[in-house]
């Protein structure tokens, strides 16, 4: 059978990374940049598990239990900042959260 | 690797499909539910590089706990209409961002296309993990013992966390108690 090269699965992971990247750049909702945000820790953590894998050691594995543990935390504070922050301003646009011009 | 070409094939084009749904969809709500998928489609990858118990942790945490906070969150602030903040952003910074990485993806995979050894060899062959019972004994060994003060630590920001996240989200808005600005 054919095998998947490592690069191969690699690449995928950066993609997915990059992905997430420019929807960081080009989106003005601030839920939607939180998501793109969860998209490149993903991409981490499977470049975490494929290097695991290849290095025949489980430190990979250990850093992606602590990337997640550290990714709920994250989603937690950040969703409570987006209640706190619309309940102030009304808005989820990053573009109308200026409060230091004021 | 030991991977499914068919599988990996399908499950990568998917996650890339979904992962470019979450970013172009105008609505959150259809962005969150791409990204349960994207999780979904990684966890089947833990699974094929018999990291079974991130897998499993995938599912629990992401598409379970993460993804249901977001939703909450989306339906609690009502925030579900579709925006076309996509359109708004500026031109030259969507076709900017977009080329940047394209161009930073190509140095990746090229990097990742020609490097020949990616460094010294550990201990822990597929033999050897089958040998003291599989990726999860294997991994709980390890937590409790080489990586037990990360892992208490991790308790400890967790509670922070909650804490933090409650504090944040339940302080009244300053402007109408008076105290702020």
């Amino acid at each position: 059978m054919m095998q998947v090269e490592p690069w191969l699965v690699l690449s995928f992971a950066a993609t997915i990374f990059f992905i997430g990247l420019t929807g960081v750049f080009i989106r003005r909702n601030i839920l939607v940049l939180l998501m793109c945000i969860e998209l490149m820790l993903n991409a981490v953590n499977l470049t975490f598990v494929v290097f695991s894998r290849q290095l025949d050691s489980l430190a990979g594995q250990m850093s992606v239990f602590f990337i997640m543990t550290v990714a709920a935390a994250e989603a937690a504070v950040g969703l409570g900042l987006v209640i706190a922050l619309f309940r102030t301003l009304r808005t989820v646009d990053t573009d109308q959260i200026q409060l230091l011009k004021e | 690797m030991d991977l499914n070409p068919i599988f990996f094939t399908a499950f990568a084009s998917l996650a890339i499909a979904f992962a470019l749904l979450v970013v172009l969809k105008k609505n959150p709500v259809a962005s969150a539910f791409s990204l349960v998928l994207v999780f979904f489609c990684f966890a089947a990858m833990y699974a094929m590089l018999d990291a079974h118990l991130l897998a499993a942790l995938q599912v629990l945490v992401y598409a379970g706990a993460i993804m249901v906070l977001f939703i909450f969150v989306i339906m609690l602030l009502a925030a579900d209409v579709p925006s076309f903040d996509l359109g708004r952003s500026h031109v030259g910074l969507r076709i900017g961002s977009g080329a940047v990485s394209l161009v930073l993806l190509g140095l990746f995979v090229w990097a990742f296309r020609h490097t020949e050894s990616f460094g010294a060899k550990g201990t822990l062959t597929a033999a050897k993990i089958e040998s003291v019972g599989g990726n999860t004994q294997a991994i709980s060994q390890l937590m409790f013992s080489d990586y037990l003060l990360p892992f208490e630590l991790t308790s400890v920001l967790l509670l922070a966390g909650i804490v933090g996240a409650v504090a944040i989200a339940k302080r009244q808005n300053p402007r109408k108690e008076g105290s702020g600005s």
